[in-house]
């Protein structure tokens, strides 16, 4: 086994063991993206000699006999919508095409601090709106298990990338689901933490009052690991939460003994491909021999979820884009005659199509004498989802889902009806519009050998056990050692 | 006129802070454009508003001045419209949670209170400003003002004229100023306000159609433009026409409003709760810290000033006019407890010093303490009330000790009998003819030696003193 194809807890010890220095891994995931991007595409920009400088710093570090955190010498992606300070942060959008932040998101600072080395940024839907990221303004992005196949949404370069190990693990984010969809179709693990969990500070805003922060890893011991390095209160967001961040390796016992598991009847829909039907249904049954006990819930305002979530995201998506005028930054059309024209055409020329039609039924949401039909009673529709949750968790510890309803469709096949895009988030929507938190790890494989995404929801707050759970049957079934064969 | 007049006033006032609302930046005017920004004010993608807590201290305070009823649970929402001055196409502001609600304000109309309801206050920030001058083929933009921290205070219509509006203003102004949560400077923009307007007839229950006025920066021209405003208006009814809702410029140069949208172009704002923020909740304790904190106000002071100090209406009006001033004269007042004398010389003396030099009281370089000891002076014959004048512009330019001014200038009042007879016998021996005249009983001369004995002693005689020698030699 290569280094590229190690999990980021392997790395650690390798690098502490000095079998390996930081920038010969640096050098050693470059050379793999060299070999494999030309198929998948997972990054816009690469920073290779910021890399290599972050790299030697660690290097040095080592020689002088410190200790190196966990995170150390680790190479990262980061998805396109997270800003660095001097890098180019496109939200894979042209409005953004050459945008640079003059400053570095919470989480950035977080890892740059813990000397992870950061190797570029990673493709998506055009400002995280899509399931497939064939929303990007720039390359299409491909399932390192099969070319043809989308990776996944809007997260799909993060999860691309450290599926065909061209990273070590990846963070991006999630609003619908963009984090454990994506991760469900690569067959990494990816997290969606409790809203407010994670600093949103830096990260360009799609919905604020859903959008999260998660790693996407190979395995659950580095979700915890990033976790502990990108979690916490962050004055600098008003929305993140001022708890304690417990440290959530420790976490990871391998016992679900007396763990009460619900499974959601309305979850196991007509439409489900039934291989990923048989496989959730495998799960359950290895989490079960494992000592959990299963129980069948209810969570009855499921049908409405993607109907609230449409309204109350993209309503939120119409106001928080406004920004992107063409006035300070980012794109300005080339010829105007005045404000309205510079306006209207910087932006229309500016954004694709998802994110043109997504900002028109949030202006239509929110307008006066729409409001209180669509984003009031969306408002009301949320709590009520929010409330079926704390329902739920009265009588179970974690709930368990399929992450999507079939595996990675191929591409084009839903591009055409935004609908059919849209359902694909139908079982990763409702954990957004609770705020609670949800992992995403490989659950099984099709026939064709595609992965399929095993979902643990939690309570908010709850990582620990969420990551415990997820800890326990990864490493009974082991799904996550496979890798796709590129090259 | 056949018609009532109905005006509702909206007022933005800048909140005295350091720093501005969501982000760091400070607030300080009159700085190179865009010096005073950062990636929040700037509206960068991915940045976040954080709610400088003074803000809210500063609108709980002005609402309990008003008051207001502080809202336990209030919310920030978003105003979105595109505007080149506007980073992030939205403004943060507050629309169905304000911070306070349901308040007053006293006004005097005919020498009666009037009440004036304030709906709400909330708090918003500010927005930055386009250049155009001097701007060859474009226009550029300054963020300085950018989340600058505003309180919007809003009337409810109980206003029925343009005095009425005018003196409305002027007390909020007052209030804001007092309380220390604004400088309400019109000229510095600090302190803006739109007023909606409307008439009906006499009677009638129903409000007419309002039309909103804007763009009037100073009180003489929210006076005009109301003005303006009502006889346009009254025209229009009178000839059977409706009046348009709309909103309307007022240009000063002109001395006219005009259109600048109708209702069909009003912008839809599509207020909704600002996910970036919490709500805000305000327990009672941070109230009552604050309300503990609140001054007394113009009102209850002028009141006060007039039951306590004895002093006229006039008087208590003025010295009430800000707090600083309203505190030299009680510091005043304590060194020397010659209430109205002490408001003569402040009123008179000192504020002609300090308008001749644009300054204001806390500018000034005489302290109440001063005044007060040099007031003792007159009292204890040390000095004239005439030298007094002389000696007060000394201290007030000088800001030299009130002794040495005396002393060094020779000031002091000559009381002394031989030094005076010197003088007097001095004045006799050059008019022979006045001092034949006295004593021949033209008694009224005595008013003449004492201005010859005043003009060599350089006005530093005693003239109690001075009366009672001239006198006893004059009568030989
Ligand atoms: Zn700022």
């Amino acid at each position: 086994m290569s280094w590229v194809e190690l999990t980021a807890h392997e790395l650690h010890e390798a690098l502490k063991k000095k079998s390996v220095s930081a920038k010969e891994l640096v050098n050693a995931f470059y050379a793999r993206i060299e070999s494999v991007e030309k198929g998948v595409r997972a990054y816009n920009t690469l920073t290779q000699k910021e890399a290599l400088a972050q790299a030697d710093r660690i290097d040095r570090a080592i020689a002088r006999g410190e200790t190196i955190g966990p995170l150390a010498g680790i190479p990262i992606a980061l998805k396109d919508n997270l800003c660095i300070e001097g890098i180019r942060t496109t939200c894979s959008s042209k409005i953004l095409d050459n945008y640079r932040p003059p400053y570095d998101a919470t989480v950035v600072s977080h890892l740059k601090k813990a000397g992870a080395v950061f190797l570029g940024k990673t493709n998506m839907d055009e400002f995280a709106m899509g399931s497939s990221t064939e929303n990007s303004a720039f390359e299409k992005t491909k399932n390192p298990w099969d070319l043809s196949r989308i990776p996944g949404g809007s997260s799909g370069g993060s999860a691309a990338a450290v599926a065909a190990s061209e990273a070590a693990a990846a963070l991006g984010s999630d609003t619908g689901g963009s984090i454990r969809q994506p991760a469900a179709c690569c067959g990494v693990v990816g997290l969606k933490p409790t809203y407010g969990r994670v600093s949103r500070y830096g990260l360009v805003a799609f919905a604020s009052s859903l959008d999260q922060i998660g790693p996407l890893t190979k395995d659950v011991t580095d979700t915890a690991t990033l976790m502990n390095v990108i979690g916490g209160y962050d004055p600098s967001d008003s929305t993140s939460a001022d708890l304690p961040m417990p440290d959530l390796t420790r976490a990871l016992t391998r016992d679900v003994r007396g763990v009460r598991l619900g499974v959601p009847k309305e979850y196991f829909i007509e439409g489900m491909d039934p291989e990923v039907e048989a496989s959730i249904g495998q799960a359950i049954e290895t989490l079960k021999k494992l000592g959990a006990e299963v129980k069948e819930i209810s969570l009855p305002h499921t049908e409405y979820a993607v109907a609230t979530y449409y309204i109350l995201a993209t309503a939120e998506a119409s106001s928080n884009l406004a920004r992107y005028d063409g006035v300070r930054y980012g794109y300005r059309t080339p010829q105007a005659r005045d404000l309205l024209e510079m306006y209207m055409k910087s932006r229309s020329e500016g954004f694709g199509p998802e994110v043109k039609r997504r900002i028109m039924l949030g202006t239509y949401a929110l307008s006066s004498g729409y409001y209180d039909a669509y984003y009031k009673k969306a408002q009301q529709v949320r709590t009520l989802i929010k409330r079926d949750f704390d329902e739920a968790f009265k009588t179970v510890d974690v709930i368990v889902t399929p992450t999507a309803p079939t595996a990675a469709f191929r591409f084009g096949e839903k591009t055409a009806d935004p609908l059919q895009m849209y359902l694909s988030d139908i079982f990763t929507i409702s954990v957004n519009l609770a705020g609670i938190p949800a992992i995403s790890l490989p659950g099984g494989f099709t026939k064709d050998g595609l992965p399929i995404g095993l979902q643990i929801l939690g309570r908010a707050f709850d990582e620990e056990r969420v990551l415990r759970v997820a800890y326990t049957y990864e490493q009974a079934a082991e799904f996550h050692k496979r890798r796709p064969s590129l090259s | 006129m056949k018609y009532e007049v109905v005006i509702g006033l909206e007022v933005h006032a800048q909140v005295f802070t350091e720093s501005k609302i969501f982000c760091g930046c400070s607030t300080r005017f009159g700085q190179p454009p865009n010096s005073q920004t950062c990636p929040i004010c700037l509206g960068h993608p991915g940045v976040l508003p954080v709610l400088n807590r003074k803000v809210v201290e500063q609108g709980i305070r002005m609402g309990l001045a008003t008051h207001c009823k502080i809202a336990p649970y209030a919310r920030f929402a978003r105003k979105n419209y595109f505007y080149p001055d506007l980073p992030k196409g939205y403004q943060i502001s507050m629309y169905e949670l304000p911070l306070a609600e349901h308040g007053h304000v006293e006004i005097a109309v005919d020498g009666k209170l009037k009440k004036i309801g304030v709906t709400r206050i909330h708090m918003e920030e500010d927005a930055g400003k386009n250049l155009h001058e001097g701007i060859e083929a474009a226009s550029h933009v300054d963020l300085n003002r950018a989340g600058v921290p505003l309180l919007e205070t809003v009337s409810e219509p109980d206003l029925r004229s343009p005095e009425e509006a005018v003196a409305y203003l002027k007390k909020l102004r007052e209030i804001f100023v007092y309380t220390g949560v604004s400088d309400a400077d019109m000229e510095k923009g600090n302190f803006r306000c739109d007023a909606n307007i409307s008439l009906r007839r006499l009677g009638d229950p129903k409000f007419g159609t309002r039309a909103e006025v804007k763009n009037m920066n100073s009180f003489r021209f929210v006076q005009k433009a109301l003005e303006y405003e009502i006889a346009r208006q009254e025209k229009i009814l009178e000839e059977g026409g409706k009046v348009v809702q709309e909103t309307r410029l007022w240009d000063t140069k002109s001395g006219m409003t005009f259109s600048m949208r109708s209702k069909e172009e009003a912008h839809d704002y599509r207020y909704f709760p600002e996910p970036d923020l919490v709500p805000l909740t305000v327990d009672q304790k941070w109230i009552d810290e604050i309300a503990a904190t609140l001054p007394e106000l113009p009102e209850a002071k002028r009141r006060r000033f007039v039951s306590d100090y004895q002093i006229p209406e006039y008087d208590a009006v003025i010295l009430t006019g800000s707090k600083a001033l309203a505190d030299f004269f009680e510091a005043a007042v304590k060194a020397y407890p010659k209430p109205k004398i002490v408001s003569n010389w402040v009123m008179g003396d000192l504020l002609r010093e300090l308008n001749n030099e644009n300054k204001e009281i806390d500018q000034a370089p005489i302290r109440p303490e001063q005044l007060g000891a040099m007031l003792k002076m007159i009292d204890a014959g040390t000095i004239s009330g005439k030298i007094a004048k002389t000696v007060f512009e000394e201290m007030y330019r000088s800001g030299a000790d009130l002794e040495k001014i005396v002393q060094e200038k020779g000031l002091v009042q000559v009381s002394d009998e031989s030094a005076l007879g010197g003088v007097i016998d001095e004045v006799m021996a050059a008019n022979p003819n006045e001092v034949a005249g006295y004593r021949a009983g033209k008694e009224k001369l005595l008013g003449f030696f004492v201005g010859q004995v005043m003009k060599r002693s350089g006005g530093k005689a005693n003239p109690g003193k001075l009366n009672e020698l001239l006198k006893q030699k004059l009568q030989g």
